[in-house]
């Protein structure tokens, strides 16, 4: 147990060294959720209403962890790819180690990218109205959605064959994104699109972090219990998925 | 006799959706110590063979044993004592050359402090000094394949398993890749090493296994080999076409296989290579037909190839 512990922090700092060797990448990274908020609270909030940003913020933050399916499948297929995870694979260390010590760095990776966009939505005057502790139990539920986006990033990095495909992928996450609730409530859109909007996870999480952090936005019903909920079936489907494709690398 | 360094018996190993199989009763012994080179053209199971013995890929039927272990019970003692080479130069590009070898060091659990005296004596031994702190993807193919080798022998290995260790490079690259291979042979490691260039089998290992469909089909020293698979050759040249074409009859009386003509070239080969000479010689001068340059050669491995592949053609008809 103290090996695998030990291994998947070498691993994680192998990121965070990636991150000193390339500061621009996860800089730009970073900052490029701060951009969309920007654009859409500063551009739409005006023609939507007053209260627009503070509304959007959350689902802007839900968005982000959302954003980092893509870096997790980029690391994964690239280093399929390169023949780095075969490496890890004939050296002596626990196969979880691998997979874990991603999950590590990604996870630090969007928790510093959510500490700048909060920061970001803060100093344009966004707050939190319910106080610290619910503002975290938010965040927590942010992460666990970001936790949950780990392991479908891990499979589709191993499904993809080579970076054409993340193409396709960096695509799709947009219409993803903009048919839930991080832009606008799903109750204004035409009714069947709405009720697509109102079953993507990402509305759930979305919808209970505007609870939590007493921000506007109609909260639909069982709005917490479906945050906590579909990061778990999330992680039930594509964890075991995950595992398996690994293994599969072997057959 | 010692244990050998690798065994494998009547490996089978069949892809998912292939029609053939990509080994297909596949055996080796490999002695400790040695070089041997697996040769083969592509799509012949060198790689597929590195991958099982390397514990990376699960063998269907069959045994295997490197180092003393099982590697379909064992996976985790035989990566205990091996070291791993690929077709591609595994190693983090974001990352500069000492960052890789600390960070695989690391990983073979050497503490933080070793692992980094480590990554320096090894970088020295490559001729990478220098270069240690650029991130990899300033290097150059023959660097990228030294800080992969280095990377392989962070503790070193009973056994190095290379794969294509030089597709792709230029020519200065492939002689940087195998003069470090040539000073890991001297420090006495067993190395499996696959190629599909003879030369490079010839130059690298003691002995050679020759791959085709998945299996061994012919085994032995360099040497060996080519004495066993193919017939020793006589290159005559003559002055001119037309008179290679007058001696061509005579020539093609003392051969024992198909002669090849090129021009004013005739190649033939002979299974007795004094005999086959003097008597073609004899009853050259005899026609008054005398050639202007005389050769007696060994095949070459491309001919050992082109053999098994006119063999292997031959059968299939047969076959059909």
């Amino acid at each position: 147990m103290t090996a695998v512990l030990g291994e998947t922090w070498v691993l994680a700092r192998r990121e965070l060294t990636h991150w000193r060797q390339q500061p621009a990448g996860v800089i730009i990274n970073w900052l490029f959720t701060v951009m969309v908020a920007l654009m859409f609270g500063g551009l739409f909030g005006g023609a939507i209403g007053d209260d627009y940003f503070d509304y959007l913020m959350p689902g802007m933050f839900a968005l982000a962890m959302f954003f980092g399916v893509e870096a997790t499948m980029t690391a994964v297929s690239s280093d399929a790819a390169k023949g780095v995870t075969d490496r890890f694979r004939s050296l002596p260390i626990h196969s979880a180690s691998v997979v874990l010590g991603r999950c590590l760095a990604d996870l630090m990776n969007s928790a510093v990218g959510l500490v700048v966009l909060v920061g970001a939505a803060a100093a344009l005057g966004w707050r939190w109205q319910e106080g610290l502790g619910r503002a975290l139990a938010a965040f927590g539920l942010l992460l666990l959605l970001r936790f949950a986006l780990l392991w479908v990033g891990i499979f589709l990095g191993l499904v993809v064959k080579g970076p054409e495909s993340v193409t396709m992928v960096q695509i799709l996450v947009w219409p993803v994104g903009f048919l839930s609730g991080v832009f606008v409530d799903p109750a204004t859109m035409p009714t069947w699109l709405g009720t697509i909007a109102q079953w993507n996870p990402l509305s759930a999480t979305a919808a209970a972090s505007r609870e939590l952090f007493g921000n506007p936005g109609l909260i639909p019903d069982h709005a917490m219990l479906l945050a906590v909920l579909w990061p778990l079936l999330l992680t039930a489907i594509f964890l075991p998925l995950s595992v398996h494709r690994y293994r599969r690398l072997g057959s | 006799m010692a244990e050998p360094a690798i065994s494998a018996d009547g490996i089978r190993k069949t892809y998912r959706g292939a029609q053939t199989p990509a080994l297909d009763g596949f055996d080796l012994e490999v002695p400790r110590g040695t070089v041997y080179g697996l040769l083969g053209p592509n799509g012949a199971g060198k790689t597929t063979a590195v991958r099982i013995l390397a514990t990376l890929m699960r063998l269907d039927a069959g045994r295997a044993v490197v180092a003393g272990h099982d590697v379909s019970t064992q996976a985790a003692q035989v990566r205990q004592r091996i070291g791993l080479v690929g077709q591609y130069a595994a190693v983090d590009e974001i990352l500069s050359g000492r960052q890789n070898l600390v960070l695989f060091g690391r990983l073979n659990h050497l503490g933080r402090t070793r692992a980094a005296t480590r990554a320096d004596e090894l970088l020295q031994r490559f001729g990478l000094a220098e270069a240690g702190g650029k991130p990899v993807a300033k290097y150059s193919g023959g660097m990228r394949r030294r800080l992969d080798l280095a990377a392989s022998l962070i503790v070193s290995p009973e056994v190095l398993f290379v794969d294509e260790p030089t597709t792709g490079l230029d020519p200065q690259g492939r002689q940087e890749v195998w003069s470090a291979l040539r000073e890991l042979v001297a420090g006495g490691t067993t190395i499996l090493l696959t190629t599909q260039y003879l030369e490079e089998a010839d130059q690298l290992a003691n002995r050679i296994a020759m791959l085709w469909h998945g299996r061994v089909v012919s085994e032995g020293t360099p040497d060996e080999l080519k004495a066993t698979i193919g017939d020793d050759w006589i290159d005559l040249a003559f002055a001119d076409a037309d008179q290679a074409r007058l001696a061509l009859p005579t020539v093609a009386a003392h051969a024992d296989g198909e002669p090849r003509t090129e021009e004013h070239r005739i190649s033939v080969p002979v299974r007795q290579r004094t005999k086959a000479l003097i008597a073609i010689s004899t009853a050259l001068a005899a026609d008054g037909v005398e050639p202007v340059e005389v050769n007696l050669r060994r095949p070459t491995l491309d001919e050992v190839f082109l053999d098994l592949h006119r063999k292997q053609g031959d059968k299939q008809e047969v076959a059909a």
